[in-house]
């Protein structure tokens, strides 16, 4: 696939100064709406995960008049809902040496130097509110007898600084958001539309001015037009038909805006969590998360033999590999996810997998059970012990549990300034969706806390300021007239196929292609290999897809194949700026770059920059953003 | 294991509906409720039909998306259960399963086995919540909470919002629903300011939509995939009491 390098990006809009007063400056210098004006101004927001639903939630109470989309039949089901873990926040209530920029320093490493530095130290002053935050709206974190929160530990910390809710963190900040949201709701502020796609922005005179949805319960194709447009679309893991995400998240919000001219950058980013449950068979439709926090207590192992066929627990102690505590005995259990999966792989490629196709490794709590007692661990973990239980057959109090690394969160995403702002005036893009805080492998609980640190406190400050640089012209009418209609064609194409297979069976060899290909170890010759696969089979796509029924009416196979087109063209980019990125960094890892005991690589040189894709007629251009670090020195991460 | 599935097809709110007899084959144990679905699904669309439309997203029991009446069961026989996480080794081989939607005048069926439940939504409206913009936070440390009151808020406030509790109930009640977020937030110290003015708009709320009343049957905590307890409706009926008797 041939691209061009662009001009690179020079102002991403960061105020200068010391890094702890950026934030201050950009809030004080931001213009400010009159009350009364902001009822006038109407926002957009695509998706209610913890950033769609804290931020159209959060512009409400601020009084905009707001209008909010999910695919769910209800805000409350998107898929933050699935979050186990916990949030990080540097409150220190511990006293165990953490602060604002302890948090901005272990992101910024864990990114492994490919984040800006003014947006991370950001995050981190902002997380603290975000707790006060949540605990005001109700939201039931673990408490000690004391009555005060309790936190515990996550890979990539040697804090405990991870507020956590059971294993259900995500579940409670998000129903904490979605009351919130319902809130203005009946405030009569924010109006909200479930079951409904965003099929397309609509850009006029250069800014994004509304979105076309589909009603998917009755089919009708909508035109809706406002002063500016937020995109909380989340990740785009399922372009490898297995992850851990839901079953509907999808990129077709942010390729389309990706289309329309905002900037993808650095696609190739995607985070494979070390601990899921490994697959078991071909109709496998999803993979499951054990949470990171059971590697507090559960030791990672496999057998020191290959090919050791014993059960777990006939093997002997001195037969065993405690192979993340073995290699980093610093970290030991707890080193960053894109370590964990990549030494699961190592040692299963060696033969020493354990469970059906020797992909897997053990997470055993026998040594936690003895030190703690079961009550304890049940206490702590219970849930996740069910859930596992309940997939698998198999009771991991007595039987060690297996796991698997699998893919899990998308850092890349749409390119934003400081002010979450993308390429195209006016459309912002906040969470998962954008790119902007992970660097090149995100930390475990910082999900949660980017989400809300946009949505609840970042963007209702960023677009104030956007929105009161207006009014700007009124909306082109045929610009919208001309995004319905492509959207109308699009679907009409895919109905008139009427080929031999289905749109998930495209996605399932799309996804395996990816997952072989552009996995967790990449090389120059994988990747070559998929960029060759990969037209041929959307060729194939778009002469033999199946998708049966009418564009009037509920239609699942239809919503699935739309999906799946646009799964094509991302995985095409993802694998480009792979490929371009020669270096390993975070979750990219680059066979042909890595250290003498295969550790992940850098070149700062070359690549200490974010890749920001323009797609043009003539094919990808790649503009390039300089990373500099004037606060953390960038060295080789090490965890041993 | 081969199976005989009846499954309720229906092709929208104004169409009868129907069971429909499929036979699905080679089914392995491993498989999710769903993902036997998904097969199932893959062979219509070859064949041209159109494939059964259910709801699911998550398939990892928290979304609340998922649900179905499976042999008269809301989300099948196997306690604290949603459909996603319900799989096919707990069936016998040769069975004929019946599959069906969530039967309750306030959730009329969108599709086959798809129905709406917004009115979940306009019962939270109604005063499920805290009013507290954001910023407005004093520190979270500033009111300790008994660790007891939190975990118990917790218990009531793992609800999914499935709509299990309202299929199963003979009444059609969203009692255990809408206790289940009264008592979550009755719980704890941030919640009281607005502790009445909440139980008295969301029981409004929920009469209002059409959902029965609760005769204690329990059969709602019997299905509920996140086992909340059926006590949550006593503190709804004391908070409720109180907003009356004021």
């Amino acid at each position: 696939m041939k691209y061009t390098e662009g001009s690179e990006i020079r102002d991403a809009k960061a105020p200068s100064g010391p890094i702890e007063e950026r934030w201050e400056k950009r809030k004080f210098s931001a213009k400010l709406v009159n009350p009364a004006n902001k009822r006038k101004l109407h926002v957009i927001v695509v998706g209610t995960g913890l950033a769609g639903g804290s931020a159209a939630a959060t512009l409400g109470e601020l009084g905009y008049n707001v209008t909010s989309f999910c695919y769910q039949d209800s805000p409350r089901r998107a898929h933050s809902i699935a979050a186990q873990g916990g949030i990080n926040a540097a409150k220190n209530y511990r006293g165990d040496g953490d602060s604002i920029y302890r948090l901005f320093y272990d992101t910024v490493k864990g990114g492994d130097f490919r984040a800006r530095e003014s947006n991370v130290y950001r995050l981190a002053q902002v997380s603290v509110n975000i707790i006060d935050q949540a605990v005001a709206q109700g939201v039931p974190f673990a408490r000690e007898y004391g009555g005060l929160l309790d936190t515990r530990s996550f890979g990539g910390a040697q804090v405990s600084r991870t507020f956590y809710a059971r294993g259900q963190t995500g579940q409670q900040l998000l129903l904490g958001a979605y009351q919130a949201l319902e809130r203005q709701v009946a405030a009569g502020t924010v109006t909200m539309h479930t079951r409904h796609e965003m099929l397309d922005l609509i850009v006029s005179d250069g800014r994004a001015r509304g979105v076309i949805v589909r009603d998917m319960v009755t089919g009708e194709i909508e035109r809706h037009v406002a002063d500016a447009v937020v995109l909380a679309t989340g990740g785009y893991g399922n372009v490898f038909f297995l992850s851990t995400n839901a079953k509907g998240c999808n990129t077709t919000a942010i390729w389309r805006a990706h289309e329309r001219g905002a900037y993808f950058a650095n696609p190739c980013y995607t985070q494979i969590h070390p601990t899921c449950i490994p697959v078991s068979g071909e109709y496998q439709s999803k993979l499951t998360l054990m949470s990171e926090s059971l590697r507090n207590d559960g030791r990672v192992w496999v057998p020191l033999r290959k090919n050791d066929s014993r059960a777990p627990g006939d093997i002997p102690e001195q037969e065993r590999d405690y192979y993340l505590e073995r290699i980093y005995p610093a970290f030991g259990n707890l080193v960053p996810r894109d370590i964990a999966s990549r030494a699961a792989k190592n040692v299963c490629d060696e033969g020493r997998g354990v469970g059906p196709g020797g992909l897997g490794v053990y997470l055993d709590f026998r040594d936690a059970i003895g030190r703690l007692g079961r009550d304890a661990v049940e206490k702590k973990y219970g849930n996740l012990f069910e859930m596992y239980e309940r997939i698998t057959g198999e009771n991991p109090y007595d039987v060690p549990m297996r796991i698997y690394p699998a893919v899990h969160y998308t850092m890349g995403g749409l390119w934003v300034d400081y002010d979450l702002q993308s390429t195209i005036p006016g459309l912002f893009v906040i969470g998962e969706a954008n790119f902007s805080d992970h660097g090149a492998n995100r930390l475990g609980a910082s999900a949660l806390m980017q989400g809300l640190a946009d949505g609840y406190f970042v963007l209702p400050t960023t677009i104030g300021d956007y929105l009161a640089n207006g009014p700007y012209e009124d909306v082109d009418e045929e610009a919208v007239a001309a995004a319905e209609i492509k959207v109308r064609e699009k679907i009409e194409r895919l109905l008139s196929v009427n080929g031999t297979r289905t749109p998930d069976s495209f996605h399932r060899e799309l996804g395996k292609l990816m997952w072989d290909y552009c996995g967790m170890e990449r090389t120059e010759e994988s990747l070559r290999k998929a960029l060759e696969r990969i037209p041929e089979l959307r060729a194939e796509f778009w002469q033999n897809v199946k998708v049966t029924g009418t564009a009037e009416e509920l239609n699942q196979v239809l919503e699935k194949a739309g999906r799946v087109a646009d799964f094509f063209d991302l995985a095409e980019l993802m694998c480009l700026d792979a490929l371009v990125r020669t270096e390993s960094c975070g979750g990219h890892f680059r066979a042909e770059s890595q250290d003498s005991d295969g550790e992940a690589l850098r070149d700062d040189e070359q690549f200490a920059h974010v890749s920001a894709w323009e797609r043009t007629p003539d094919g990808p251009v790649l503009h390039k953003e300089a990373l500099e670090y004037e606060y953390v020195k960038m060295t080789q991460r090490s965890y041993k | 294991m081969n199976l005989t599935l009846r499954v309720w097809r229906q092709s929208g709110p104004t169409d009868a509906g129907r069971m429909v007899t499929y036979r699905v084959e080679d089914v392995s144990p491993d498989m999710s409720f769903l993902e036997m679905l998904d097969v199932l699904n893959e062979r219509l669309i070859l064949e041209g039909d159109d494939p059964i439309a259910f709801d699911h997203d998550c398939r990892e029991g928290i979304c609340g998306m998922c649900g179905m009446v499976i042999n008269g069961v809301a989300h099948g026989e196997q306690r604290a259960t949603t459909t996603c996480q319900l799989h096919m080794r707990h069936f016998e081989d040769g069975a004929t399963i019946t599959i069906e939607p969530w039967r309750a005048a306030p959730f009329p069926v969108v599709k086959d086995l798809v129905v709406d439940r917004s009115a979940f939504d306009r019962i939270i409206q109604a005063g499920g919540f805290v009013s507290v913009p954001a910023g407005s936070a004093p520190d979270a440390h500033s009111i300790p909470v008994r660790k007891e009151d939190a975990d118990s808020a917790f218990d009531a406030a793992t609800c999914i919002g499935c709509g299990a509790c309202v299929a199963a109930c003979p009444n059609g009640s969203a009692s255990l629903f809408t206790a289940a977020k009264i008592t979550h937030l009755s719980l704890l110290p941030q919640g009281q300011p607005e502790r009445v003015s909440r139980a008295k708009a969301m029981v409004d709320q929920m009469d209002a939509e059409g959902f029965g009343g609760c005769t204690n049957t329990g059969e709602c905590t019997a299905v509920c995939p996140k086992g909340i307890p059926l006590d949550t409706i006593a503190q709804m009926n004391s908070d409720y009491l109180k907003a009356n008797t004021k």
